[in-house]
């Protein structure tokens, strides 16, 4: 037995899953997908990873970004590693796909805001 | 001094201003004015690049700057002015649409004056800072507040310290904490004093439990040490009195602490204005649509109380929004107290509720109650109790200090307010174990 908190949305559902890695063996879910993150949390737990890119001639000098589906949990570290290295250009628009396909996840790296070009002069 | 007109004035373009100023351009205010004192709108939400905004609103997992994206795109397209640059300073209670209220900002082009009937306060909430603590040791460099923290690493893309230690457990520092962990520094442990964590349980799950990051309940930061920079801090067990026991002290290398102990509505402006402000939230005393005890003054979001989810405040701001617009376009009776039908006071294990008061004029819709426990416990049966009588509410399995429970009112107290419509009624909750 393993005790989960759910973290798919803000209920935050206290989760017990069995090892019988089923439906019935997640008690707790108020709702199919708390099932459905049990299941996973058992097998391979994935998560939405977040963080910041940095932005040359922006009129900010980082950009916030998320992965636009969940990736290995295990692989949090070593995507911002990846994107520790990365610099894009500004203007950058909300939505941008920044790196595509992110460590062979198949998740984009998305930008969440966006960033003018920094005004000349100044 | 410049000077101008409007129907509603709305203070701070955080998700909860900007909330209250699409929906009293939606019910029909004509000129909307948000005023923010930061270069952007968004209110804490730019700094928050992580998930988990959005899922009730939308259904979609958003990042904070999505969802301020959003909620500014539609307030902008509404019809509202959006202010940046522009610091509220003063407000003048008028006391009714013929005398309405007055606003005070200061932006580069200078100081000017708007007068509207209605004003919204949504100022947000702030940090409780390092000086309210008095941990003794020098005032060196790298103490900081989680979210000042946040800001560096998120908007100004500057990484705060290598090694960090966290005092107190609040969602912001365990958030940040995590962030830490992901730019590559290392985050010793979150040390809280009391026996359970400050923040929400799924934030201790994926923000401490995936990276390894220990938790310390019943601990404290007793002492900091360096000379310009932070070098270290000494850990101490808190005893049952609160106190550091001095024998369990430890030190730990860092040249970062940041606190997360605590969040105020900020509400400098409302208790200068004279606006009633309760002890419990230190927001203002708000009805069910955010109306306060001052005629044509509403609150709604963090100014109110600490919310847990953006979304909450978002709708909480719309309802404040509408009723604000409402009143500046003469449609509703808010500008006399004497339309409070029952006050809720807190009662054992209680730390807050909100609403304090409710209305009910007419065409409004039955509130819930947000509450926050003093204490966890298991097992829990929501009392209700007035003069001459009692209730319960629904059981619920577990109450938590770190999460807002959400109570509908009881029929038998909904029958109260129906039943005595001379007197008012002041209502006790308690959340005690069965």
């Amino acid at each position: 037995m393993a005790d989960l908190v759910c973290v798919i949305c803000p209920g935050g559902c206290r989760l017990s899953a069995g090892d019988a890695i089923g439906g019935r063996g997640v008690a707790g879910a108020r709702c199919p997908r708390g099932m459905e993150f049990a299941r996973s949390e058992m097998g391979a737990p994935s998560r939405v990873f977040t963080g910041t890119v940095r932005v040359s001639g922006g009129a900010l000098p980082v950009v916030p970004v998320r992965t636009n589906k969940p990736i290995g949990r295990g692989l949090l570290s070593e995507c911002s590693r990846v994107l520790a290295g990365l610099t894009v250009s500004a203007p950058v628009g909300t939505g941008q796909v920044l790196l595509p396909d992110v460590l062979g996840t198949g998740a984009d790296v998305i930008a969440t805001c966006s960033v003018e070009a920094a005004r000349r002069g100044c | 001094m410049r000077r101008s007109r409007a129907d509603v004035v709305v203070i701070g373009a955080g998700p909860a201003g900007l909330a209250a100023a699409s929906a009293a351009r939606e019910v029909g205010a004509r000129r909307v004015v948000v005023l923010e004192r930061d270069e952007r709108a968004g209110g804490i939400l730019p700094q928050c690049v992580h998930t988990g905004f959005g899922l009730r609103r939308y259904g979609r997992d958003l990042a904070g700057p999505e969802y301020a994206g959003l909620e500014l795109a539609r307030a902008l397209k509404s019809g509202a002015e959006v202010r940046l640059d522009c610091c509220a300073l003063r407000l003048e209670p008028g006391g009714g649409v013929r005398r309405p209220n007055a606003v005070v900002a200061v932006s580069p082009a200078g100081l000017e004056e708007i007068r509207a009937p209605s004003v919204v306060l949504a100022m947000g909430c702030r940090e409780r800072p390092a000086g309210s603590l008095g941990i003794p040791g020098s005032r060196v460099a790298g103490v900081m507040t989680a979210g000042t923290a946040q800001r560096l690493i998120n908007i100004a893309g500057i990484m705060p310290g290598r090694k960090a230690v966290v005092l107190g457990s609040g969602d912001v520092g365990l958030i940040v904490a995590r962030r830490l962990a992901l730019e590559g520094a290392t985050v010793a442990g979150v040390f809280e004093a009391v026996a359970w964590a400050g923040g929400l349980p799924r934030n201790v799950s994926q923000c401490l439990c995936d990276f390894g990051i220990p938790l310390f309940l019943g601990h404290t930061v007793a002492e900091v040490h360096g000379r310009a920079r932070l070098e270290g801090v000494t850990v101490c067990e808190v005893g049952r009195d609160m106190r550091p026991v001095r024998s369990t002290a430890r030190e730990i290398a860092c040249d970062t602490l940041l606190l997360s102990v605590g969040l105020i509505p900020e509400n400098e402006l409302s208790r200068e204005a004279g606006v009633p402000i309760s002890p419990a939230t230190g927001g203002p005393l708000v009805d069910e649509c955010g109306a306060s005890l001052t005629p044509g003054v509403y609150a709604c979001g963090n100014a109110v109380y600490v919310h847990d989810f953006v979304d909450d405040v978002t709708t909480e701001g719309e309802i404040a929004g509408a009723a604000a617009a409402r009143f500046a376009l003469g449609e509703s009776g808010d500008r006399r107290r004497d339309g409070c039908k029952m006050f809720f006071r807190e009662g054992r294990n209680v730390r807050f509720v909100s609403p304090a008061f409710v209305r009910l004029g007419r065409g409004r819709a039955w509130p819930s109650l947000a509450l926050r426990s003093r204490r966890p416990a298991a097992n829990v049966t929501p009392v209700f109790r007035w003069e001459g009588g009692q209730c319960s509410g629904p059981d619920l399995e577990f109450v938590n200090p770190g999460e807002t429970i959400r109570l509908n009112l009881p029929v038998e107290v909904r029958g109260l307010i129906e039943s005595d419509t001379r007197r008012d009624v002041t209502v006790e909750v308690s959340l005690e174990s069965q």
